[in-house]
Formats: structure tokens, sequence, C-alpha cells
């Protein structure tokens, strides 16, 4: 302790003592309960995320996957130069896109509806819940079996309406295909979202709305001018979340179209060659270069969106 | 207009709304419950109604195959999971929620990180490491490796809620001379038993669901879950694909889900909230 | 804490029952499949004093195969007996025991055997086989006075008259020919089919030469393309073998390309083509040298090399490809031998009388290029059947659809080397 500390009131310096002290045993306890969770994290994702980024640079082989040589970025040239590749891309981007957008706007317009003063909005909520809870390997074969051009129910109902004159062939025309796969996502996800929306609407007192009336705003004007700002950091947080999702997208592609070029998403792509052709290399750069990909998206939703962050204390 | 008839009409765009939004969300399961009624030739047909509703797939579905035990298997890697989840980040979210240390936010960027990796980015580090412990075709290598996916989830779900408790009541504790460890079993668990529920309600649908490790990582009938019962269902030869044993497989693994979404949901919601819009 | 909840849970989790040898067999997990599988294995079992265990793997070949390869990749002594598809021999050949001497295959299908010898090792046993067939309304057909097709041009000629005669006489939902056009292994083979009967190639030749990028197989696919939204219905891009099962069972399509499995389902008591059904070879093409060719598919045996017991697994091998194994299952559950002899077998042709025709179409079938491309394999597959989809989707001109694919197997290839 420093001359000066000691020439200080007594009192003082001990408080602070106690207060550092009491800090650094708070620090100490903090690692030591974070230490079971993170060694556990470290054993379950990140070893096995090494060994993907590692592999990408390697020519590993399913068939045999200790002999393998570093290669350098030879699988990325490769990935840069196989059109099916950005075709996976491009399909990714569409899809996560249209169907964060569409899942956005449609789950609004739900939120919006439940949050007027319903009887029985309870069950209305839980029902609304079933697409989500339904796990995506049943929904898509469910959705498969019900899009189907012959004898899919789809086809039967709008023909009877009147709506279109012969079958579509949903997941088969390669100009519906993706349409098709986002309308199926949109159908699973579009619940999820609007109850996060319809959460965050209920956290908005109602005087605000009474003084907007009361103002001469219309309910357009309301919904521009009070209710969007007020929801907007929530929206903003479920659709980073969403679209974290729907760039990863796999199961939905592979149970509906299969590896089908014109909707393969970067993580069938992935899956092809990882798995389909024993390309252990290829498949690691191929879901390194996902990862990254949706690490900037999430970026550049985060700070587009002015996301907030600051998780812990106040 | 005047005015009550329009406000009758608002009504009735309301329901037509709701009742649109009701057809949209349901139709699809109850479509996969008139399916699984049905048998052989009917099921290529499109009747909204079975003719002659029969439970031949259902029977099927439990004679074929363990079911039961796949079912069995489900539940307990899921139970299994969350257990194990919620112990480890109940600890964790006292460290990043309670705690102001160097290095939290970052560490909370990582653990979301964790959870940009596509699955099948991790699929052979995985095998390789389920095969190392020796836990290949072990329910337990499913537990672990699930954790990937549950264990940030509920470390940012439970983390959110903790930091939403009253600072006094810590403070109370030490003032009391309590250690850390009883402050969170003796103060903050009682109080977060709701965001528990949820954190682990959560973890337990989406461990309930999971596909690609428990494809990859169980080798015989008797250790598969359901969702891969489901997918491995295959009729009387290779090609054949029994659609209505699927469906009625189907409905059987999902109106567990639903009768715990129809018991749970305000919590869900609770936990979707905190977990998402307060990020 | 953790420990102990760790503890706990090992305890709930059911251990497995342990035998002193048992051989553990891969096979298909339900329906008439299994329970064959089941009573081959386990008369074997009875008769070698041995346990079996049958373990029950993923429907989907690409699933199947990736399962395997992990297990084999790991020297896991998991499964000692696999069930292999026709094209996997070239693929997992590092991984298998080598057959040769301890199994007799005389009286086999040669061009089996000669797909599951790679470089000089019999790898795998051949179990049952499949062929592409041509399923067609023999009722139909009598009605309109027309023959069963010898060409795919003839094909396209029949399906288009009676598919229209039919839409007249109201069935709107009518269609010429369905078949296997998901971007799948099944395109490959359908793909594969209509080159071959064209006399133009089979993708990669034997001695590893990219053949595919040529007028006659440019020809094919144009006729294939031809046939969709005017005798085939587009939905057929996503059909694998259910799906076109679906359509021709339900009474909407004059012809269907399918495996012999759909028999008995065709003919099932509550199938509406009951009794209407007929089945021939599949067409040749209409040009010079045209021939009838069908794909090539079918199941064999393959024993691990890191099985504990290989007399055992080989004892068991040898037992399920028996003649006598193969003609009960030819009989309970209408699997198409790989024994020619077994073709002549009047207990055998009774309940299966398509099988009497069967020998000229098996001895003719097409392989697909599995063995010369080996490890490959998937990866032509897989862009061969993508350039076929892209083609018949009408998304690029067969002809500049071929030329792209023949220049990515050439790079995938290195050049002819594999």
């Amino acid at each position: 302790m420093s001359a000066a500390a000691q020439a200080a009131p007594v009192a003082a310096p001990r408080a602070r003592n106690a207060i550092s002290g009491m800090q650094r045993r708070r620090r100490r306890t903090a690692w030591l309960f974070l230490s079971p969770m993170l060694l556990v994290l470290a054993l379950v994702a990140g070893w096995p995320l090494l060994r993907t980024v590692y592999f990408a640079f390697t020519d590993a082989t399913l068939f045999d996957i200790a002999f393998h040589e570093l290669v350098g970025a030879q699988n990325f040239a490769f990935l840069a130069s196989d059109p099916d590749w950005w075709a996976a891309v491009r399909n990714t981007l569409i899809f996560a896109t249209a169907s964060v957008a569409i899942e956005t706007l449609l789950g609004l317009v739900i939120a919006l509806t439940l949050n007027a003063r319903l009887r029985g909005r309870g069950p209305l909520r839980a029902a609304m819940l079933i697409p989500w809870a339904i796990p995506t390997v049943v929904s898509a074969q469910m959705w498969g079996w019900m899009l189907h051009d012959q004898y899919g129910v789809i086809n039967a109902v709008l023909l009877s309406l009147g709506v279109i004159a012969t079958p579509w062939a949903w997941v088969a025309d390669p100009s519906l295909a993706l349409w098709s796969v986002v309308a199926v996502d949109v159908w699973k996800t579009t619940p999820f979202m609007a109850l996060l929306i319809l959460a965050a609407l209920q956290l908005v007192p109602r005087d605000v709305y009474e003084a907007a009336r009361i103002d001469g705003l219309g309910p357009v004007g309301i919904f521009v001018r009070i209710t969007l700002p007020l929801i907007r950091p929530a929206l903003m947080v479920a659709v980073l979340f969403r679209a974290l999702d729907a760039l990863r997208v796999f199961d939905l592609m592979y149970v509906l179209t299969g590896n089908s070029p014109s909707t393969a998403s970067m993580s069938v792509y992935a899956r092809q060659q990882l798995v389909d052709f024993q390309d252990v290399g290829m498949g690691s750069a191929a879901a390194t270069f996902l990862a990254l990909v949706v690490a900037a998206s999430a970026a550049l939703i985060i700070v587009a969106g002015r996301v907030r962050f600051d998780t812990a204390g106040r | 207009m005047p005015r009550p008839l329009r406000r009758a009409m608002g009504r009735l765009g309301l329901w037509l709304l709701v009742a649109v939004i009701v057809v949209y969300t349901v139709f699809p399961f109850y479509w996969a419950i008139v399916s699984s009624l049905k048998g052989g030739q009917a099921l290529f047909g499109t009747e909204l109604l079975p003719r002659d509703p029969q439970w031949s797939n259902y029977a099927e579905l439990f004679r074929q195959q363990p079911f039961g035990r796949n079912i069995l298997n489900s539940v307990f890697v899921a139970g299994s999971v969350v257990l194990v989840s919620l112990v480890l980040a109940s600890g964790a979210a006292y460290a990043l929620g309670r705690i102001r240390f160097r290095g939290r936010v970052p560490l909370l960027m990582v653990i979301l990180s964790v959870s940009m990796f596509p699955q099948v980015a991790v699929l052979s580090g995985m095998f390789e490491l389920i095969r190392w412990l020796g836990l290949y075709n072990n329910l337990l290598g499913l537990t672990l490796s699930y954790l990937i996916f549950t264990l940030p989830f509920t470390v940012w779900v439970l983390t959110t809620f903790m930091r939403e408790l009253p600072q006094e009541l810590e403070e109370a504790a030490m003032v009391d001379g309590a250690t850390p460890f009883v402050t969170i079993t003796r103060v903050f668990l009682p109080l977060m038993a709701p965001a528990m529920a949820t954190a682990g309600l959560l973890a337990f649908i989406a461990a309930w669901n999971e596909f690609l490790f428990a494809l990859t990582f169980t080798l015989t009938n008797e250790m598969r879950t359901v969702p891969v019962a489901i997918a491995l269902i295959s009729g009387a030869s290779a090609f054949e694909l029994p659609w209505g044993r699927i469906m009625a497989a189907s409905v059987i693994v999902t109106v567990p889900l639903i009768l715990l979404v129809l018991v749970f949901q305000r919590r869900i919601v609770e936990g979707l909230t905190a977990g998402a819009v307060k990020g | 804490m953790f420990g102990g909840v760790l503890a706990a849970l090992c305890m709930l989790v059911p251990g497995t029952p342990r035998a002193q040898v048992t051989i553990s067999i891969s096979c298909s997990a339900l329906g008439i499949e299994a329970r064959l599988c089941r009573e081959g294995a386990e008369a074997w079992a009875q008769q070698s004093g041995n346990e079996v265990r049958l373990v029950s793997t993923p429907n989907s070949g690409t699933e199947r195969l990736a399962l395997y390869q992990q297990l084999l990749a790991a020297r896991s002594p998991d499964i000692d007996v696999f069930q292999v598809d026709v094209v996997w021999p070239g693929i997992l050949a590092n991984h298998l025991l080598d057959l040769s001497g301890r199994i007799d295959v005389a009286g086999h299908f040669e061009e089996v055997v000669r797909n599951n010898t790679v470089d000089g090792r019999l790898v795998a046993i051949p179990w049952f086989v499949n062929a592409g067939l041509l399923y067609y309304r023999r009722d139909l057909l009598e009605a309109a006075g027309r023959d069963v097709p010898e060409t795919w041009q003839a094909l396209t000629e029949t399906a288009r008259a009676v598919m229209q005669a039919e839409r007249e006489r109201g069935n709107a939902q009518m269609w010429g020919h369905v078949f296997q056009g998901r971007a799948y292994e099944g395109l490959t083979v359908n793909g594969i089919e209509w080159l071959a009967s064209h006399a133009a190639g089979r993708i990669v030749e034997p001695d590893g030469k990219v053949s595919v990028d040529n007028p006659r197989a440019a020809q094919a696919l144009a006729l294939a393309r031809s046939w969709i939204e005017a005798i085939t219905p587009l939905g057929v891009l996503n059909y694998a073998e259910e799906e076109s099962r679906g359509v021709f069972q339900s009474g909407n399509a004059v012809f269907m390309r399918n495996w012999p499995y759909a028999w008995p389902l065709l003919n099932a008591e509550d199938s509406p083509v009951r009794g209407k059904v007929g089945v021939a070879v599949l067409p040749r093409g209409d040009v010079p040298g045209g021939v009838h060719a069908a794909g090539l598919g079918g199941e064999q045996l393959a024993v691990s090399r890191y099985t504990k017991h290989p007399d055992e697994a080989v004892d068991l091998v040898r037992y399920l490809t028996s003649p006598a194994e193969q003609k009960r299952r030819a009989i309970a559950g209408g699997f198409t031998p790989s024994i020619v002899a077994l073709y002549e077998d009047e207990e055998l042709l009774a309940p299966n009388p398509f099988f009497r025709d069967l020998v000229p179409t098996l001895r003719s079938a097409v392989a697909r290029p599995s063995g010369v491309t080996g490890a490959r394999y998937n990866r032509v597959s897989a862009e061969f059947a993508a350039a076929v989809h892209k083609a018949l989707a009408g998304q690029a001109e067969p002809a500049e659809a071929l030329a792209d694919l023949a220049r990515s197997l050439q790079r995938i290839g290195r050049a002819g080397r594999w």
C-alpha cells in the first residue's frame, strides 16, 4: 500500500479495499460458475468446429479421414469456380430474404389481429404454435404429400375453387419450387414470428394509444408513428434470429426436393459434398464459408437494425 | 354507413381474418390426421373427410417396429438434455447476468456464434468425438451432442431472466454471509422457476425434433429416436413409402408436443420474449 | 453434482444384450424385406449355432452409404455383413473382404459379378437383382388396338394417342408415361437407360473415357424432354419410385418405368389397376444399333474387413445368397434372384409369372459406371442427374447440358484417370 493511501482517512481505503476484494472474489466466482458450461461447450462445439475449419484446408475424405494433406485454399478456389455453389448461394439468399420478409409482414398482421381484444385469444395462440411444434422432418413430409401435383390436396382444393385451371407441379416446376419451399417455411415459422411481435405489442402501454387517439391520429398513423417505433427493437432481434436460421436451412429442401439444383441451399450443398461425395475437405470449406456468410449477415442486421446488445447488468 | 353497422363489419372482418389464420396454421395437421386414417388406395384420393376411418395404420406402427421404445428413447434424450442444460446454464447465467467482469460481452457473443455454424458442419468432428468417448449408438451420445444447440440457447434465456431479478435480493443474501452457491440455490432458483420451465421446454422441443445427429450417431432400431424412426419407416420393399403409417407416426409424435404447447403456451411466449426481444 | 446426474442417467440407459459369437447384418428395416432377411439369418443361426443381430439402416440409399462409410472409416466392427447397393462395390471395396475362392459365384448373372469385382477382388456376392421394366395398361392398349411399343419413339406416339382418347372419354387426369425424374440416383438410372438404348454409351466407359457428350445422347435426352407436359406431367421432375407408382396405380398413366417391386402392389386387392397391367422390356432407341437397355439395380451382401468373426460372416453370406434361399425369397417376396437357373424353376414362376420373360432383360441390363469411377461415382451420378434434370426442365438445351456435363466430368475424373 502506498504512502499516499496510508495518509488518507482510515475508513475510506478500507471500504474501497473491501469492495475491490469483493469484486475480485465475485469475478473468481463468475469464472468458477462459468467453467463447467464453457468446458462442455468447448468439448461439443469448440472442438468439432475447429476440426471443420481445419479440414476446410485439407483434402480429407470420409473414406479415410485420418490420411489427408494440407492443400491450402484449394477447396475455396474450387468452390469459387463451381457454378452449383453459386446457384446454392443465390437460392439461399433468395430463400432467406423472401421468407424472412414475408414472415415479418405476415407475422405483424397476425400479431395485430390477435392484439385486438378478442375472446379466446389463449386457444388461438396455442393453435398458432402447432406448426412450430411439429418436427421439420414431419412437416416437410406432410407438405410434400399435400403439394403433390397429382394427388395432393392443395391442387384438389384450388382446382375445385377454380383458382387454377390445371394441376400445378409445385415442387417440380423449377420456377415454382423455391417459392413452394418458401411457402412451407412461412407456414412453419410465421407463428413464431407473430408470437414474438405479439409479446412486444403487449408490452406497449394502452394509454399510449389513448393519447395518440386524442391527438387525432388514425389507425394507420398510430401504427406508423407509435406502434412501429416502440416494437422496432424487438422486431429487429426477431428478424436477426430468423435470418440466421433461414440462411442455414437444410431439412426443408432436403425432404421436399432432394438435391435438386433449382432449390439446393448452401447447407444442402455442404452436406452433399460431405456425405454423398465423401469429400470432407470440400464440405468443410462450404460449411466454413456458410458460417462466414451467416456471421456477416448477423453483423449487417445488428448494425443496420441498431440492435441493442448490452445484455447483462444495468 | 351508420356506426354500429361499420363496427359490426369490422368485427366480422376481424373474425374472418382469424378464421383464415386458424385454417392456415391447423389444416396441415388436420390433413395428417385424415391421411393416417386412410388405407391403401384411399390415400391417393383427396376427400377432406375419410370415408371409412380405420386405425390399422396405428396398430401396424407399433407391431412393425419398436415404436414405443423409440418414444421412450426420445423422452429420455430430450429429458436428459434439458436437465444437463439447465444445471450447466443456471450457474453460467448467474455469472453472466449478475457479475460484471471483463470479457463478459465477448463471451456472450462467442456463445451466440456457436449457434451460427450449420449442423452439417460439425457432423464429422462430432462423429469422431462420439466414437472417441465410446458413445456411438448410445443415447448418452445424443444427449451430449444436443448440448451444442440447447446450451447456448438456454444460457441466453436464463441470463436475460437472471439480470431482471432485483439487486436487493442478492445484497440481502450477501449481508447474511451466504456463499454464491447458496445464493443461487436458495434465492435465485426459486425465483427462476418460470424461466427454467420456459428454457427447459424450448430445449425439450428442440431435442425432441432433432434429426441429423440422431440419424448419424445411432445404429440399431432400439436406439433410434422418434424423428429418425419416422424417416426410416418403409413399406414392403425398398421403394415403397407407406404414407398412412408415416402420417400416423407423425400424429403420435406431434400430439404430446401440442399438449405441452397448450399447457405451457403462456410460458413459451414468456421465454421467447426474454430470449429474443431483450436480446 | 454433474457427475451424479450423469451416473444417474447411465443407469437409466438400457444395455445391449451380449452373446458369444453374434454376427450383425444390416438389412432393410420393415415389411416383407425385413421379415425375409430375419428368417434367413435366423435359419442360418440355428443351423450353425451362432447368433445374428439385425441392424436396420436408413431407407435412402445415400444416407445408408454415408452411414456405412462412417462406420468403415472408423474401422468399426459394429456391422459384420453389409447389404450393399449395386453401385457401391467400387466405393467401399477397400473396406471389404475379398470373397473370391471363398464363395462360388458361378451361375449368377455375369454382369453383376463383373460389377462386384473391383481390381480383381470379388468384394460382394449378388443377393437379388433389379432391372428397369416397362409397365403398361393392357386394357387400354387392347381397347385402342395398339401393340406394346418396341421403340421409345413408338411409345411416345402410342402414349399420346391413348392419353388423348382417355381424356376425351372424361379422365382429365390421364397421362401417357411416368418415370423417376427427381434429381437423385433414380434419374441417373432412367437417364442411362435412355442413353444406352440409343447406343449413346454409359456416361463413362469402362476404360475411363467420358463418352456422354455425343449427338445420340442429345437425341435421347431431347426425346425425353419432349415428353414433359405432353405425355408426362411436369411433376415428374420431383417423382421418385413411389410418386410415379401412385400416379400409375390410380389409373392415371398408360405407361410407367419402374422396378419389379411395383408388380405385387399394382395387383393388390384395393388397386384400381389390378389385373389390367402388363410388363415388358423397356423400348430401344429408334436409331441404328439401338438396343433394349434396362438399368441394373439390386443388392449384394459383403463382409466387412473389420469383422471379428470373418469365417462365420462369410458363412452367413454364403447361406443367404445360396440358390435355396434366393428361391425362398422369390416365392415369398417376389425378389428377383441373381442366379440364372432359378428362372426356369416352375415353383418360383407360379406366383411371379412375369419372371419368365425377365432373363433377356437381366442379361442385357446396363450397369452404371460405378466400377470405373470408384469413389467418385456419387459425384458423377449427381452431376449426370443434375444435367438430365436441367434438360428435362427446359433450363438447358440437351446438347448444351451434355457438353457442360462432359467438361465437369473431365475435371472430376482427372482427364480419364479416375
